[in-house]
């Protein structure tokens, strides 16, 4: 089985043994060309391996044992399955005999990950586990790429078998679409190239496909705004002219406000996520919907397309660079028709820029990720956990390339960020990792702690400690009357001893004069490092479109009562 | 230039109604499960769902009954061809095909009924398959439609069990022939051969 991995091109693995799995563990000890990394949670292994994946482009693998072991996996299978992340977990399984009778650790693992998978396959011949290994690499990385689950029961891994490798997969019954329809592509580029208020709208898809110097060329050659998603951020400069950064609930309001009144929307590898749309009626209410993505079935689930394009990104982009600079002989370049559209979209951003107020005594979140930003020239790879931390880090960390940012966002798993650094750090060891983080959130996960240390991972982490779960409170405060239920985190661990005794080094900052020197220190220490950062509990982020609420209903400020009631009118729930 | 004012999925969507879904899947276990947990993960309702081997022993045929309007519908097909043991996937319901079930029914038998019963049997070609002092089990196969009929004439003499195989469907004539006679095309959300085409 190693032998297969090796094959495949795997360098690490992100595991954790355990009795099914011992006889991999025995032919892992004297096996030359792999690295293991001892995690202490399974679920850290498949976030680390979602790392890897997401930083290199290749596929992540994790192993660990049956039953219990399957089941801590599954959030991070099913996180890997809603971002389209390329990732193939092993698992242990009792041996094939005792599958069925509620063995010592058996769980019917294959049951429980079908939903949470792209595909899984059970193991039930030794001869079957070279092609299944190699279709299972297929599966992961082509098409819409997402997580393949392998259960291995113990009798395949003890018994030897003859090793079967094909030389290619082929499999009827799955070959994804890669070309996008010509005609569809000529329809697109013919309105792109009229639109008067055009906008691109980008998703991850880009990131996955590689196709960000494609989506560049196309956007300076047509002077397209682009906007993109949280999964999308880094697939454009944020700095560029052209960029209106995020749209969606915690977006930009440019950007909310170009998409709302964009005549063209082009959408590129994204899915039209309720977070991005908010009141799908309400969303780009004027505009022609071009919709250019891998899976059939994201065309059209949310909001009705009109021209759909299905296809790898980089690939149609490619094609539709191409057919605008065709058409532009044609119908010329457009640009001349598209100044008031960037001349209105200058002043949104002139008038609603994203802000914070600046406090002397009280650290502000905002200001601390500008810092970062800063002290690392958008060079960082940065990962978040999930909550308030993780818009503020979106919103003010100034992106310059893809594959350098990693969150959680279609599941909004907290607990994602420290394992996932690791697969980051593990994949490139000499980059500096920082993992953005909230003490809600790095809480989930913070056992983790101990895997950095002993397996030489320097990862930084910025705990941005409001002293609870900063998200449910904004919510509780603007849309449920300020009745704050659950939400208390009082300072609890102390962040900077227990950093010391997972063996990394623990720093605190109180006030924001403190914050560059200590950013300076972390990124200067060769050691996994913890800053705590104690910020004010109070700030929001914004703008906010409350669930439910249409894109232009965004909340820019702290809540008067009226906006509080205007908020709670147009929520349908959390 | 200007889309319609409503994006919603079911504002403009069309009236629910059934559909008879014909899949080719890789003959594996697990493929079953696969099918049927895609319904009740998304909340959509199976209607009826059989399965059998088909001339190629390493695939099986499932036909589906579904009901929904066009954007579930096609939200149902794409979602089962995105199912990697999917081979293809057919919505047969405006195409030319034949619909059939298997029921067998159980149905009281009176002396003064008996004859009635053999009777209605007759007309709708059912086969007495059991008969016993007391009760008749008839053995009936059409579409949807026959077997309601049947069912509502039997009903007086009082039935005592239905077991139904759900429905199996076909298109008409051979195979190889280019389909035609389809009625006026419904409004497709997308034009693109490649989205909705790939059922056939």
């Amino acid at each position: 089985m190693l032998e297969c991995l090796k094959r495949e091109g795997v360098d690490i693995i992100f595991g954790l043994p355990g009795g099914a799995v011992l006889p991999i563990y025995d032919a892992l000890y004297d096996f030359q060309g792999l690295r293991h990394i001892l995690v202490r949670q399974e679920a850290a292994a498949g976030h680390a391996a979602e790392g890897y994946a997401r930083a290199t482009g290749k596929v992540g693998v994790c192993l660990v044992t049956s039953g219990p072991a399957c089941t801590n996996l599954v959030t991070a299978l099913q996180d890997a399955m809603m971002d389209s992340i390329p990732i193939v977990a092993f698992t242990g399984q009792v041996p094939t005999h005792l599958i069925g009778n509620d063995a010592f650790q058996e769980a019917d693992n294959v049951g429980i990950t079908r939903s949470a998978t792209k595909h899984n396959f059970l193991v039930k011949d030794g001869k079957d586990l070279g092609p299944i290994i190699r279709e299972a690499f297929h599966i992961a990385q082509t098409g819409r790429p997402g997580p393949v689950h392998v259960d291995l029961p113990k009798d395949i891994l003890v018994k030897e078998a003859e090793l079967i490798w094909p030389d290619k997969v082929t499999m009827r019954s799955y070959n994804p679409n890669y070309e996008g329809h010509a005609g569809q592509i000529k329809r697109a580029a013919r309105s792109m190239v009229r639109a008067g208020k055009p906008v691109l709208y980008v998703g991850g898809g880009v990131i996955s496909s590689n196709a960000h110097a494609e989506l560049r060329e196309l956007a300076e050659l047509t002077e397209i705004p682009v906007t993109t998603t949280l999964m999308g951020l880094g697939a454009f400069p944020s700095e560029h002219p052209l960029s209106i950064e995020m749209l969606g609930m915690h977006g930009t309001y440019y950007a909310n406000m170009a998409v709302h009144h964009s005549d063209v929307l082009i959408a590129v590898g994204a899915r039209f996520d309720d977070r991005v749309t908010g009141r799908v009626d309400a969303f780009a209410p004027h505009a022609e919907i071009i919709h250019i993505d891998i899976d059939p079935s994201s065309i059209s689930k949310n909001i009705k397309v009109d021209v759909p394009i299905v296809g790898d990104c980089r690939r149609v982009l490619r094609a539709l660079v191409e057919a605008v600079r065709e058409e532009m002989k044609t119908a010329g370049d457009g640009r001349e028709g598209r100044r008031p559209w960037h001349a209105q979209i200058a002043e949104w951003k002139k008038t609603q820029p994203l802000r914070y107020d600046w406090d002397a005594d009280v650290i502000k979140p905002q200001y601390v990720i500008q810092e970062i930003s800063n002290l690392t020239r958008g060079e960082a790879m940065i990962v978040t956990g999930v909550g308030q931390h993780q818009m503020w880090a979106a919103q003010y960390y100034k992106f310059k390339h893809p594959r350098a940012w990693f969150t959680s966002g279609g599941l909004g798993t907290m607990g994602y960020g420290l394992p996932t650094a690791m697969g980051v750090q593990a994949a490139h060891p000499n980059k500096q990792v920082i993992n953005i983080d909230g003490d809600g959130s790095f809480q989930m996960n913070s056992q983790e702690m101990a895997t950095c240390f002993v397996e030489k991972l320097p990862v930084k982490t910025v705990i941005i400690n409001n002293s609870g779960h900063g998200m449910v409170r904004q919510w509780q405060r603007i849309i449920y009357k300020e009745r704050y239920c659950a939400i208390d985190l009082p300072g609890i661990p102390d962040w900077v001893k227990l950093a010391e005794a997972y063996g990394c080094v623990g720093l605190r900052v109180t006030k924001p004069s403190e914050v560059v020197p200590a950013l300076e220190k972390m990124l200067s220490t060769p050691a996994p490092v913890i800053l705590d950062v104690c910020v004010d509990k109070d700030e929001c982020v914004f703008p906010m479109v409350p669930a439910g609420g249409a894109n232009t209903d965004m909340i820019l400020t702290p809540p008067t009562r009226e906006v509080r009631d205007r908020a709670e009118k147009s929520q349908t729930g959390f | 230039m200007s889309g319609p004012p409503a994006r919603t999925m079911t504002a403009n969507g069309s009236e629910p109604r059934k559909h008879t879904i014909s899949v080719l899947v890789e003959n594996k276990f697990g493929v079953l499960s696969r099918v049927a947990g895609l319904f009740s993960a998304r909340g959509y309702n199976i209607e009826s769902l059989s399965v059998g081997e088909t001339l190629d022993p390493t695939v099986s045929r499932m036909t589906l009954v579904v009901s929904g309007d066009e954007f579930v519908i096609e939200q149902v097909t794409k979602q089962l061809h995105k199912l990697i043991d999917v081979i293809k996937v057919n919505d047969l319901t405006d195409e030319s095909h034949v619909e059939r079930e298997l029921m067998l029914i159980r149905v009281n038998a009176e002396p003064q009924h008996r004859e009635e019963i053999l009777r209605t049997a007759d007309i709708f070609r059912a086969k007495v398959v059991d008969v016993t002092q007391v009760s008749f089990v008839l053995e009936a196969t059409g579409d949807e439609g026959k077997l309601e009929a049947l069912i509502e004439l039997l009903r007086p003499m009082g039935i005592q069990e239905i077991v139904r195989t759900g429905k199996v469907a076909i298109a008409r004539g051979p195979k190889t022939r280019p389909r035609k006679a389809e009625p006026a095309k419904r409004p497709r959300v997308s034009e693109d051969p490649r989205v909705v085409g790939f059922a056939d």
